[in-house]
């Protein structure tokens, strides 16, 4: 609880400041007043709103005129489908191709990977997001532009709000293989950027680990070259690379915004986008206390996997 | 006693920035079955290079030459898999540096069972029960306990003795030992060589000892097999070769070892520095170093011949040497 405190107060001012430049609009100085008290001093704001947060309370949002946590609610199953499938992606490709390169050091394989790499790092997000487009959904037609699912679909029946996992559940394997549809593109658009960082994060682990004499050990057991890759080699560069997939669900979490837009995917992104235009200051307050606790999360829990990965971290 | 692996002519170059480099020059040697091979020669002699090359394990980019028959089949022409094959079932080794030789993540349950596991094809089981059996032999306290513990519990003598364990789970015929005590204090030195003879002679295990360690051979080895710049420079049984030297380099070494008996007596150390792979001197390679050189040492190398009372030695200088060319 005290992280999260820590966390909303750089949120708070922001309060005050926007509702301030929205004054220009009557109508929503006059819905703050009425719901937020802005005409009170800043900390009794803030205090008031800490109160409410600790009922559950995130506020009203301005533009659906429902509380801010039921359309989190509504809208969070979807971009945590659409960021847990592009950290899976992200991973399989990123380090399966690291382990690659770092093998193959300084041979072509290792230079196409580093090209492959450095390209997904670079590209700009919305071009990549345009032209995967134009070239799977508009010339090839392979995939579906837009939404989670067909219109004439129905969603599976409600169980986490992941339609792949919730279509599986129900046994509604037409409607798995059209979320897969819908969710492939916009989910390797937000890869690509992962996919090269922990390309570039799992070459450089697994070459230092390629130096130790404990490697040699596992060779000279005559164990065969996967074993001695996955079990004696990926291990002991593990650690590092699941630092920085910890911290890609930061960008992750950023990245939606834009590919969820693009995609018309009915997520956090989405949702945060139009409340940002709107100044919906509720709405936006909430989105990033639901990142910021995402990000803590997540960072425990590679905390947490540190201690299961290595076993003299627990000593430490 | 019979020839279990026989190297001839063993060539190793290494991949540099400024093409193959030659590190081992045409070494010979036998090893017999029951008995302890001892390799010596100072840092950057080939030693390391020269085990790695019988196991497989040079870096890439090595070239070899030469052949190591082990049972008739020639391990330098082995396809890979093959080769694998070998490896800890036929020839097992361990390491210099017991801290990180061994995993720090993996238990050593499963350091010391995957290769019986996979090799020998045991349940988990039978190699649980092998490994347990493994660590008694190898004198671990408590050895149940210790299967589920980490290297990093244990102290460095104790992840020797699991080292060797964990060479010798498959039952292996030759043990390579590269500088299995340098890395320890002396208290635990003792205790690991002690082991080590002792495998030998119970097992019948044929153990490659590689050190620069000249008392450690002195006491433990069968044979003495001494290396200069990559190239032998004598061999034979242990007593002529520690006790009545007769190369330059060797009777250097010996010299250069304290002696109990003539504590007071100064060391003699041997002159120059010890020719690195980038710079090996033409002829014989001790030429630069040696006392006794003569203009010939510096152009032809000299050949290992055989003399009388069992050993090879490449020193033309050498007066029974000299009369055998003749």
């Amino acid at each position: 609880m005290a992280f999260v405190l820590t966390h909303l107060v750089p949120g708070d001012p922001a309060v005050a400041n926007l509702g301030d430049r929205a004054s220009a609009d009557p109508v929503a100085v006059r819905i703050y007043r009425e719901h937020f008290g802005l005409d009170k001093p800043l900390p009794v704001q803030y205090f008031v709103y800490l109160g409410n947060l600790l009922h559950g309370d995130l506020g009203e949002s301005e533009q659906s005129q429902r509380p801010v946590s039921t359309d989190l609610a509504e809208y969070i199953p979807a971009t945590a489908e659409l960021a847990i499938t592009s950290i899976v992606l992200a991973c399989l490709l990123g380090i399966t191709l690291g382990v690659i390169a770092a093998l193959n050091r300084n041979r072509l394989s290792d230079q196409i990977i580093r090209v492959v790499s450095l390209g997904g790092m670079s590209t700009p997000q919305f071009w990549l997001a345009l032209v995967a487009l134009y070239i799977f959904f508009y010339k090839l037609s392979w995939v579906p532009g837009s939404g989670r699912l067909d219109a004439i679909v129905l969603p599976p029946p409600h169980l986490t709000g992941l339609f792949t996992i919730d279509s599986l559940a129900a046994g509604q394997f037409d409607v798995f293989a059209n979320s897969i549809q819908h969710l492939i593109l916009p989910a390797c658009v937000l890869a690509a950027f992962n996919m090269g960082l922990f390309t570039r994060f799992t070459r450089s682990a697994v070459l230092e680990v390629l130096e130790n004499d404990y490697v040699r050990t596992a060779r000279a057991k005559g164990l065969p070259e996967l074993t001695v890759v996955f079990r004696h080699i990926l291990r002991a560069a593990s650690p590092p690379i699941l630092t920085v997939v910890g911290l890609a669900f930061g960008n992750v979490m950023t990245g939606t915004v834009l590919v969820e837009n693009i995609f018309s995917w009915p997520g956090i992104g989405q949702y945060s986008y139009r409340s940002a235009t709107a100044l919906d200051l509720p709405a936006i307050v909430g989105v990033m206390l639901f990142v910021a606790i995402v990000y803590i999360l997540v960072n425990m829990v590679v905390d947490i996997l540190y201690g299961i990965i290595d076993p003299r971290v627990q000593l430490a | 006693m019979t020839t279990l692996l026989s190297v001839r002519d063993l060539r190793v170059w290494l991949d540099t920035a400024r093409g193959p480099l030659p590190i081992v020059d045409g070494v010979s040697f036998d090893i017999s079955a029951g008995q302890v091979f001892g390799l010596a020669g100072e840092s950057g002699s080939g030693k390391t290079i020269t085990a790695l090359a019988l196991l497989g394990l040079l870096p890439a980019g090595a070239r070899t030459g030469g052949s190591a028959i082990l049972d008739g089949r020639d391990l330098m022409t082995m396809r890979t898999a093959q080769r694998r094959r070998t490896r800890g079932r036929e020839v097992a080794m361990v390491f210099q540096d017991p801290m990180s030789s061994l995993h720090p993540m993996l238990t050593i349950e499963r350091q010391l069972t995957e290769h019986l596991r996979y090799q020998l094809g045991m349940s988990r089981k039978e190699a649980d029960e092998r490994a347990v059996e493994l660590l008694t032999e190898v004198r671990i306290p408590n050895p149940e306990a210790a299967l589920r513990g980490h290297p990093h519990q244990f102290s460095g003598g104790m992840r020797q003795r699991i080292q060797i364990a964990i060479a010798l789970a498959c039952e292996p015929r030759l043990l390579v030992a590269d500088e299995p005590t340098t890395a320890l204090d002396v208290t635990v030195q003792a205790g690991i060589l002690r082991l080590l003879h002792r495998l030998c002679q119970e097992k019948d295990l044929a153990v490659m000892l590689i050190t620069h360690d000249l008392g450690v051979l002195s006491a433990l080895a069968d044979t003495v097999t001494v290396m200069y710049a990559g190239r032998v420079v004598e061999s034979g049984p242990t007593a002529q070769v520690m006790g009545r030297s007769r190369h330059p380099y060797t009777r250097g070494l010996v010299d250069s070892l304290p002696h109990p008996e003539a504590a007071d007596r100064a060391l003699v150390p041997i002159a120059g520095e010890p020719a690195g792979p980038e710079s090996r001197p033409a002829g014989c390679a001790f030429h630069p170093r040696c006392r006794y050189m003569e203009p010939p040492c510096a152009t032809a190398v000299p050949p290992l011949i055989r003399i009388d009372d069992g050993r090879e030695m490449a020193c033309p200088v050498d007066p029974l040497v000299a009369s055998l060319a003749r």
